[in-house]
């Protein structure tokens, strides 16, 4: 424990942001890292709780949060840097992007403000890279075991890594260029610069892992090659379908999926395509854009429709405006339902809470407004239902509407179907103990869960090679 | 007769304890006479209340008189029986309990004779004692045996050698009636067999005993001395034979030790050997009767000792020593004597008053602490009266020559051949001079140059490091916890909160064997021991060697290693391995076995063998140190748990009578914690090499967690200090003062181990509940092994498991408050959420898969059910319900009030806890609220104790232990104490307050009854509940405490909370309340006790389903504590003991505290969430209403789910067994406790002060009072309170003269504006928790004697004092002003211990001072007239700084005292100083507490800024009087 009463003594420090005017010209990450010091004094906050909230209910993967404060605070930081891959395989990851519901369950967050978990975490891991202490720790032994991993996001990754550690040998099929998965084609560089997923990749390759982008599984080669070559396979493909608006005027051509929107940025960004006028079409400069869907994927679309240079961007929430302190319904330490601004919402954006799209109008192949109306919510029986408020239809101008309404399930066609797998009611893949209804065919991550955070999939992915480990040593 | 005396279900038969009153009564002259057989009744009488009675109130627990053989009387019976009897000294008389069935009578005393006739005596005949059994109860009549007298022809045997044979032959016939006989002879008994003395006895109440034996009445009966004893026994199966005296003594107290002096004396037994018995020493054997009481074994002994041929106050003085630390001026010949005998015999460690006789010397002597009273009294006539009490027998003031009490450690004899009385000085110095102790020790004590210099680490490479750390089990948690802070601060970690992980049987994670034991410790029949303040009688310095023969002495005794301490460093092991000595020489055994081998058990247990195989061969190789080592373990030996491997070593050797020919050392990686050291050390292990710590400990100062700057000795030193203090203070806990006599006497109680197991490596130990056996210990051992040997990663970091033990973690040890339960449990109360309660319930009560528990494994025996709402309702249910004692001080004033109020509003109780209460609590708040705790604790601290707090309870809680912490005491350290827990305290604002382990009232069980009784008096009508841990015996325990008129017993779990606590303790003492509840249930109703007593239980209770489990154990009420503060907002911090409770719970910091968010509604809706649910488990039992269910055991049974490779071996049956009860016997609270407040004398006094308390018109009372007259004013202080509040009575309203002896407990709770005045002597606990009153004690004009050099009042006056003023004309004993925190008193002089843990007041003190004066006084002021300049070596300096009175203002007062003491008291002794005054006031030496000083500075500087801005005349400060 760092200081006793140490929360008193010191005040939580929110990691600052480059300003706004510098940061909207540029797709480089936002923060500004705390000094040593500071941290130092971060960490003296924790309390190191006999019954630790933060680890025990908060994060997913159960990082051992007061031993890594209290190594950091200690000085202790590649002890930290060690204890902290002991259960987080990417914590420079979690460290960037996850909504930290460690903090939310930090026991100071009853009555004060949580100890700054997620960003002690982002520091312990860079400096560990800077110093060199994250190295390739490739396995003692091969065990001769084979295992197929089709999917490279951060469940996929996971489990990789973990798999090639244990000594099997670990073959990961991507259908990208680049392995990944949304960690690189879904979240903007200002978020995530992805040499920091390169970097790690590096890692995985010397600890073993093979990589084989630009392939898809069950159409570049069968799903019977794929069995016949391996002793097991884990599907972390993650949740492929975009959920749809399916209302009048869809079909318009200027109307995206987030994800097509935010992909082709990360490859400008990266260099894998280049400025063409396909990607002109797309962009938002000077257009006034809608973004329907208040999460985090409208967020990261606010933020680069910004960074684009668009004359205005609205967001749309059909949800009720969350109110500013915890609800009720969402009592510590679980995670609140509170209103919260991202960093790109910050950068301007007009925001809409209890919005209904009922129908896109436009000129020709392009939408150019949209016709909403405000709801409200009752509960019918236990249910929540959308309900349109009469006489508050109005209009919104736009140029470019980017659907960001989170997705559905894992992508059926191919794998999936082939495999004859077991859906579950949502149409994610049914699984104990992470093996699917196919013997010897695992899956982790949004495969199974659902659209979920980064978090969780990494934790799926480790929890899924335990799984294969055990179901491998077993059917020696 | 029957003796119905055996184990049954939980309880155990070794586990009884007695204590009593004990009595002499000599003629100095030996002159006999029928006179000292009268006084002797007299004393008995008179100690009537120190006795208990049976369930019947008729049956004593017994009653005795011991006395010289009464020729004269005998002469002329036998001559009527035709018996010729020869002269006086020339024959024996025994007294025998015979069977009822006369042909085994016959044939027992038949073996009698043959035995004597053997030794080369003859039967005279045979008389049947006289008896009028018309006198006795059901129950001893049901047990009555026959009463026979023989006598004996000494056939000419010279007198010494006549009482050699008879005892031989006493012996040789025991030995034989319980070979042939077996259980059947059981019934035969030799009371006494001598030529010099008889002894007269049975199971009786003191008046009984004369009545059943006319002989005693006799006149012609006549001696020159008698012993009598009067018995309190905690149960009332009925036994004639524990009846006291024995052959040699009378025993007030207890032998904690005696497990361990059993085992030392039987591994010495094969070595012994004495010219006066030759070859028939072998009907000696076993020296200790089996199944004997302690008492008992003690006579044996002592016996055998005497008869060997040493004399009687030597072999006390080997049995009982003085405590001879350097904090004792003591002759060094004395020291020398000791030490020598400590070379060869341990202490028979324990309270003990002790009376003894060889029929011409009588004696009394007291044990180390004193912890019994002893007084005596010499008439000028040649009488002396030697007891309990004073005043138990009635001399006339003008016949008093003398009056003394017995000091701690000292002697006393009368010698009637000599015709004088000699002191303790007198005998110990002949003694301590006849062999030249000194000389033989020098020249033959073994003291290795160099060991226990300078510890050091030692150094090994980390690859290795954590590979070992592993195969021994180590967790990053434990290096953390407890190994860090040991080293850095020579401290036991502490910790807070309670334990809610599983018991090592229930866990899923490899367990280390040490923590399937539990530590007993001492509550009640005797007292746990301050190992800080009162250290100078603790002593860790042990002899190891080969022990000699105890029957002789010679200077080669002592020749064996002498062992300041049982740590060893790992360079003293290296020492001692390469010393190259004739006299002693050491032998390596290897405690490990094959790793590999596929029956990993099986493997164990040969090694196991194998290891005592060696340790024989060494010793025949003739070794006299065997090291018992695991070093050897390598990727293919795994270790044998050091605790087995000890514990088969040493009972394999002392089963081939070899363990006394060597020292055990053990030289292992495992033990790092306190308790493993004292389990180690308790199962046999003379010194301990934890070699893996110290190699530890240099690793991690290298990776940084230790500072750099420290030197490695210095680590080692302090990581050795800490074990030292915590081997210390758990001794401590058990009452014991030195390891010698805890070494092997395994005070520990299994959970969780096999019997067999148990039988064969831990013989003697008690495990309940069955449990794992060698087979899945070696499996724990072997898996760890093997994960060990496999898989080796990440040397940089130390690559083990957390552990998660104390704290939660994920993978680590499992625990019942986790973020699942408490978060849903806060949910259910904050939005009155059934169904996250429901969530909460089930994730505690569903222990199928995760087992935490015992009751998790149980499940209910259905039922035929009702429908729900035919059942109690849950308000009535919630009745029964109580928070736990947590004080306003442990937690904040918003907490503490918010559960008053919570609780009242419900008709439920909250506790106080130890710390008082604001007055103004007492009145309701307008809405109707009531922030008055329904139950007020008293504590051994008495803080916030007064007559006030007393008289606004309904129930008074006495608290003997805590769940956290049993046989401990606590600190609020200085900086803690701000103004408003000072106020309530009665205490100085940053004056550190110490609560003492023992209530300094409560040293034995008859004590306990006297606080009671006290409390009674305090406020008539109140319930008074008694709260005990649950551990073997509590059961036992809680019998005596319904006898000692309590009317409920509380049994607390070990798990319970705590604010502050040493981790060692929370996790190892005592035992899960459903073994302790079961037992006590079963105790109180086999002895018909249960009807008068309610019994609660607490302890972890979270649900419905655990209220009706504890229900259907027993339990009538139940408390709880951690879950209503989680209901408040509690998430298990464990940071209570920071002080730094963000949620404002367990903290004084007001920022703190403002966050506090609880609400009593919340604690409301708990309460009534259990109840339902409860209720609905009601329901589906078929049980209405719930006092139907209490009791009913078999509705419960073991859980069918259970499938657990550990827990299958669990054996619940001796918890379900439900205990026999006689036809409409209770099997809950249907009746109440007597009213012993009937004769009371202040019912006289407030008779006659009627009037004074309507009208406050001034009175003078004037009665007399005898030592029977107890707790004299505090029903008086009562009335006062309730009618005028805590202010009292105006300054000297009433004025009461009483002459006499004055029983204990005078004037305690006196309230102002009354004056006590006692004219004659008083007993102990003279103003307890005096609250205002004024008491004046002095010594009759006509009374011959001193006062200044004689004891006039007895031990532990003016405990927990608050104010008022004392004025003692004499003497007092030990403790005086014991945690006095207001009161002014003037004494002559003090025992030991004077002024121990003041918190404020003032003492001045005329005359001399014992040892240990101020320790622990952390407040108020002493001056003490130093004549001798000595006082500052009697005194402990620890906190206290002296100086001389030199400011006018000290002058001031010192003369207002003592010249009011001369005008309130006579007193020639301040009459004497005031005359000389320039001359005296120069010897006086002032005593000031260091924080006391600092303390008064800033207030005083705070004084001075305040009087600035306000008036001068408001009174800022009413502590400075």
């Amino acid at each position: 424990m760092g200081e006793v009463k140490g929360f008193l003594k010191y005040d939580r420090l929110e990691v600052g942001h480059r300003s706004i005017e510098e940061r909207i010209h540029d797709f480089s990450e936002l923060d500004l890292p705390l000094t040593p010091d500071e941290i130092k004094q971060q960490t003296a906050r924790c309390m190191d709780c006999g019954v630790p909230f933060c680890h025990g209910a908060g994060c997913p993967l159960q990082n051992c949060i007061p031993d890594m404060n209290e190594l950091v605070y200690q000085d202790r930081w590649q002890e930290a840097c060690d204890l902290l891959h002991m259960t987080n395989n990417f914590p420079e990851i979690t460290g960037r992007v996850c909504p930290a519901p460690c903090e939310a369950s930090c026991t100071l967050a009853v009555n004060d403000k949580p100890v700054l978990i997620r960003h002690i975490e982002f520091q312990v891991v860079e400096r560990g890279f800077k110093e060199g202490w994250i190295r390739p720790q490739p396995p003692a032994v091969s065990t001769g075991k084979r295992v197929a991993i089709v999917g490279s996001g951060p469940a996929g990754l996971a489990a990789a890594q973990q798999l090639a550690r244990a000594g099997h040998t670990v073959v990961v099929f991507e259908k990208d260029e680049k392995p990944g998965g949304l960690l690189r084609y879904g979240i903007p560089d200002f978020k995530l610069e992805k040499h920091i997923i390169d970097r790690r990749l590096e890692q995985l390759s010397a600890e073993g892992v093979e990589f084989r982008t630009g392939v898809v599984v069950g159409e570049d080669f069968s799903t019977r090659y794929l069995r016949k070559r391996f002793d097991c396979i884990c599907l972390t493909m993650g949740v492929g379908e975009p959920r749809d608006l399916n209302i009048v005027g869809r079909g318009h051509e200027n109307i995206l999926f987030a994800m097509d929107f935010l992909k082709v940025q990360n490859q400008l960004c990266s260099g894998e395509l280049v400025e063409s006028e396909a990607t002109e079409s797309i962009s938002a400069k000077d257009k006034t854009v809608v973004v329907i869907g208040g999460g985090d994927t409208g967020s990261d679309c606010v933020g680069t429709a910004i960074r684009h240079g668009a004359r205005q961007v609205h967001q749309l929430e059909i949800l009720p405006k969350p109110p500013e302190s915890r609800p009720p319904e969402t009592p510590w330490p679980m995670w609140p339902k509170v209103m919260r601004t991202s960093s790109s919402q910050e950068e301007g954006c007009i925001r809409q809470w209890s919005v209904m799209t009922k129908k896109f109008s436009g000129r020709e192949t392009r939408v150019t407004k949209l016709e909403c109306c405000q709801v409200e919510w009752v509960n019918e029986k236990g249910a929540w239902k959308v309900k349109e408020l009469p006489g508050t239809d109005f209009t919104l101008e736009a140029d470019l509407v980017l659907l960001a309404l989170g997705f559905v399930h894992v992508t059926h066609p191919g794998l999936v179907n082939d495999l004859e797998l077991k859906l579950d009611g949502a149409g994610n893949l049914v699984v104990n103990d992470y093996q699917t209804s196919e013997p010897g065919i695992f899956a982790a991550g949004d495969t199974v869960s659902g659209a979920s955070l980064v978090v969780r999939a990494i934790n799926s992915g480790r929890q899924a090679a335990s799984a294969i480990d055990n179901w491998l040593k077993q059917n020696r | 007769m029957t003796l119905k005396f055996e184990d049954r279900g939980l309880y155990e038969v070794r586990r009884e304890h007695d204590a009593c009153g004990v009595g002499v009564a000599a003629n100095i002259n030996g002159l006999r006479s029928h006179s000292v057989i009268e006084h002797g009744k007299e004393i008995l009488l008179n100690l009537h209340h120190r006795g208990a009675a049976g369930a019947d109130e008729v049956t004593g627990d017994g009653a005795g008189i011991l006395f010289q053989i009464p020729h004269e009387f005998f002469k002329a019976v036998c001559a009527d029986s035709g018996i010729t009897l020869p002269e006086p000294s020339q024959y024996g008389v025994g007294m025998i309990f015979g069977p009822r069935d006369e042909a085994l009578r016959n044939k027992c005393e038949q073996v009698l004779e043959e035995s004597l006739r053997y030794y080369g005596m003859m039967m005279l005949g045979w008389r049947d004692v006289p008896i009028a059994n018309d006198c006795l109860g059901k129950i001893a009549l049901e047990s009555e045996p026959t009463v026979r007298q023989i006598f004996v022809d000494g056939c000419g045997l010279e007198e010494k050698v006549l009482e050699q044979k008879l005892y031989l032959a006493r012996k040789r016939a025991e030995k034989l009636v319980r070979k042939k006989f077996g259980q059947e002879g059981k019934d035969f008994y030799v009371a006494s067999l001598s030529g010099r003395t008889i002894c007269y006895k049975g199971m009786f109440m003191a008046w009984q005993l004369f009545a059943y034996y006319p002989d005693l009445a006799d006149e012609r009966l006549t001696s020159a001395l008698a012993i009598v004893h009067q018995r309190y026994s905690t149960n009332t199966f009925p036994s004639w034979q524990l009846a006291q005296p024995l052959r040699c003594i009378a025993h007030n107290g207890e032998i904690n030790t005696l497990s361990g002096n059993r085992n030392q004396l039987q591994a010495r037994q094969a070595k012994m050997a004495s010219e006066a018995f030759g070859e028939d020493i072998h009907d000696l054997l076993p020296v200790l009767t089996p199944d004997a009481s302690d008492s008992a074994c003690f006579d044996n002994v002592l016996e055998l000792l005497v008869r060997a041929g040493r004399s009687m106050p030597h072999a006390m003085m080997m049995l009982i020593p003085e405590a001879f630390g350097a904090g004792y001026h003591i002759s060094t010949d004395k020291r020398a004597f000791y030490e020598f005998h400590a070379s060869f015999m341990e202490p028979w460690d324990g309270p003990a008053a002790m009376a003894f006789t060889d029929g011409r010397i009588v004696g009394g002597t007291l044990d180390r602490n004193g912890l019994r009273p002893c007084r005596y009294l010499v008439t000028t006539d040649g009488l002396l009266i030697m007891a309990s009490e004073a005043g138990v027998v009635d001399v006339p003031p003008e016949k008093v020559r003398q009056k003394g009490r017995l000091r701690p450690g000292h002697m006393f004899i009368v010698d009637t051949g000599e015709k004088r009385i000699i002191l303790d000085n007198e005998i110990k110095s002949k003694i301590t001079r006849q062999s030249p102790y000194r000389r033989w020790l020098d020249e033959n004590r073994i003291e290795l140059r160099g060991m226990f210099d300078i510890p050091k680490l030692a150094h090994t490479d980390s690859e290795t490091l954590t590979k070992r750390l592993r195969w021994f089990g180590y967790t990053r948690e434990e290096l953390k916890m407890i190994l860090l802070p040991m080293a850095r601060n020579g401290q036991e970690p502490v910790g807070s909160m309670g334990n809610d992980a599983p018991l090592a049987v229930l866990s899923d994670k490899p367990k280390l064997l040490f923590n399937y034991f539990k530590q007993l410790f001492a509550q009640v029949t005797n007292p746990p021991i301050d190992p800080l303040r009162e250290g100078m009688v603790m002593s860790l310095m042990n002899f190891v060697g080969k022990k000699p023969n105890i029957l002789t002495e010679s200077p080669e005794h002592c020749r064996q290693l002498k062992l300041p301490h049982p740590i060893l460093a790992n360079e003293d092991v290296e020492r001692l391995c390469t010393a190259k000595r004739n006299d002693f020489k050491v032998a390596r055994v290897s405690a490990v076995f094959d790793a590999n081998v596929p029956d990993a058990a099986a493997g164990m247990k040969q090694a196991l063998a194998g290891l005592v195989d060696s340790a024989t061969k060494a010793i025949r190789d003739g070794a006299s140190l065997i090291i018992i080592s695991d070093r050897e373990v390598s990727e293919t030996k795994a270790p044998i748990p050091s605790l087995l491997a000890t514990a088969a070593v040493h009972h394999g050797l002392l089963n081939r009578g070899l363990r006394g020919e060597v020292g055990l050392i053990v030289e292992s990686a495992e033990p790092r914690e306190v308790m493993h050291f004292c389990l180690l050390c308790g199962f046999g292990a003379n010194a301990i090499n934890p070699y893996l710590t110290f190699e530890t400990l240099e690793y991690l100062q290298l990776q940084g967690q230790l500072p750099e700057e420290m030197e490695s000795t210095q680590i080692a030193d302090n990581y050795i200090a800490a074990i030292k203090k915590g081997i210390l203070k758990t001794i401590s806990k058990m009452g014991i003062s030195t390891l010698r006599s805890y070494t092997g006497a395994q005070l520990f109680e299994a959970i969780g181990l096999n019997r067999s197991l148990v039988d064969e490596y831990f013989t003697g130990t008690s495990s309940r509940i069955g449990g794992i056996g060698l087979a899945e210990i070696a499996k724990d051992v072997v898996t760890r092994h093997s994960e060990t040997s496999s898989s080796l990663q990440q040397p940089g970091l130390l690559s083990l498991d957390y552990g998660g033990e104390y704290h939660f973690r994920h993978k680590g040890e499992e625990h019942l408050w986790n973020p699942e339960s408490i978060s849903k449990l806060q949910h259910a109360v904050q939005f009155n959420d059934q169904k996250a309660y429901d969530e909460y319930a089930h994730a505690i009560n569903d222990q199928a898969r995760k087992q935490y528990t015992l009751r998790g494994l149980f499940d209910f025996v259905p039922g035929k059910a009702v429908p729900l709402e035919e059942v109690e309702p849950a308000s009535e249910i919630v009745k029964r319900f109580c928070t736990g004692a947590m004080s306003h001080g442990s937690i904040s004033k918003e907490t503490h009030e918010c559960m008053a109020v919570a609780m009242n509003r419900i008709g439920a109780m909250s506790n106080t806890g130890e710390g008082g209460e604001d007055a103004s609590r007492y009145t309701p708040e307008p809405n109707g609220d009531s922030k008055n705790c329904a139950i007020k604790q008293i504590a051994s601290g008495r803080f916030g104790v007064t007559a006030n707090y007393l008289a606004h309870a309904k129930e008074l809680q006495i608290k003997i232990a805590q769940g956290a912490k049993p046989g401990e005491g606590g600190q609020l350290p200085g900086h803690k104490v701000t103004a408003e827990i000072a106020k309530l305290r009665h205490s100085t604002p940053g004056v550190t307050l110490i609560s003492p382990p023992p209530h300094h009232d409560i040293y034995s069980i008859e004590d306990l009854a006297q606080l009671i009784y006290d409390l009674k008096c305090s406020n008539p009508g109140v319930k008074v509940s008694v709260k005990l841990v649950a551990e073997v015996g509590v059961g036992t325990i809680a019998a005596g405490v319904a006898k000692g008129n309590a009317d409920e017993v509380l049994i607390s779990g070990h798990d319970g909370g705590t604010g502050a606590s040493p981790l060692s303790s929370i996790k190892h003492t005592g035992c899960p309340w459903e073994l302790g509840l079961a037992e006590t249930q079963q105790v109180l109703v086999m002895n018909n006790l249960r009807d008068r007593i309610r019994v609660q239980t607490d302890g972890q209770l979270k649900t419905g389903r655990d209220v009706v489990i504890a229900a259907l154990l027993g339990a009538e009420q139940f408390g709880f504590g951690t879950s209503v503060l989680v209901t408040l907002g509690c998430t298990l911090l464990r940071k209570c003991h920071e002080g730094a409770c963000p949620f404002g719970i367990s903290t004084q910091d007001p920022e703190l505290r403002a966050r506090f968010a609880g609400k009593p509604e919340y604690i409301i809706r708990f309460m009534l969430l259990m109840a339902e649910e409860a209720r609905r488990i009601m329901a589906q039992l078929g049980f209405r209403k719930f006092e139907d269910m209490i009791g009913q055991v078999d509705r419960l049974k073991t859980s069918d789910a259970i499938d657990h490779w550990k827990s299958q071996g669990l054996d619940f049956s001796a918890i379900f067994q439900k205990p026999v009860a006689a036809e409409g016997q209770a099997l809950r609270l249907t009746s109440q406790q007597a009213d012993k407040l009937e004769d009371h004398l202040d019912w006289q006094i407030l008779a006659q002060a009627k009037q004074t308390l309507e009208s406050q018109k001034p009175a003078v009372i004037e009665l007399p009072i005898r030592n029977i007259n107890r707790t004299v004013g505090a029903i008086l202080s009562n009335r006062i309170v309730k009618k005028y509040g805590e202010e009292g009575l105006k300054e000297g309203t009433l004025n009461i003269v009483l002459r006499g002896s004055a029983g204990q407990s005078f004037g305690a709770f006196l309230v102002p504006g009354v004056t006590l005045t006692l004219i004659g002597d008083s007993n102990d606990y003279l103003g307890k928790s005096l609250s205002g009153g004024r008491i004046i004690v002095k010594k009759p004009d006509e009374a011959p004697f001193r006062s200044h050099e004689n004891i006039i009042v007895g031990n532990t006056v003016l405990y927990g004092a608050t104010s008022g003023e004392v004025f003692i004309n004499g003497m007092a004993g030990e403790r005086f002003c014991v945690r006095n925190s207001g009161a002014w008193a003037l004494v002559e002089g003090v025992g030991d211990h004077g002024c121990e843990y003041m918190t404020g007041g003032l003492v001045v003190v005329l005359g001399k001072t014992g040892c240990n004066f101020a320790a622990g006084m952390s407040g108020g002021l002493a001056y003490v007239l130093d004549e001798a300049q000595l006082f500052d070596t009697k005194c402990n300096l620890d906190m206290v700084e002296l100086e001389s009175v030199w400011k006018d203002e000290d002058k001031d007062l010192l003369h207002e005292m003592i010249s009011r003491h001369l005008e309130l008291t006579g007193s020639e002794r301040a009459k004497y100083i005031l005359e000389a005054w320039p001359d005296m006031v120069g010897k006086f030496v002032k005593v000031v507490p260091i924080d006391y000083r600092k303390a008064l500075e800033k207030m005083r500087a705070a004084e001075q800024r305040y009087t600035e801005t306000i008036p001068a005349t408001e009174e800022v400060f009413p502590w400075v009087k």
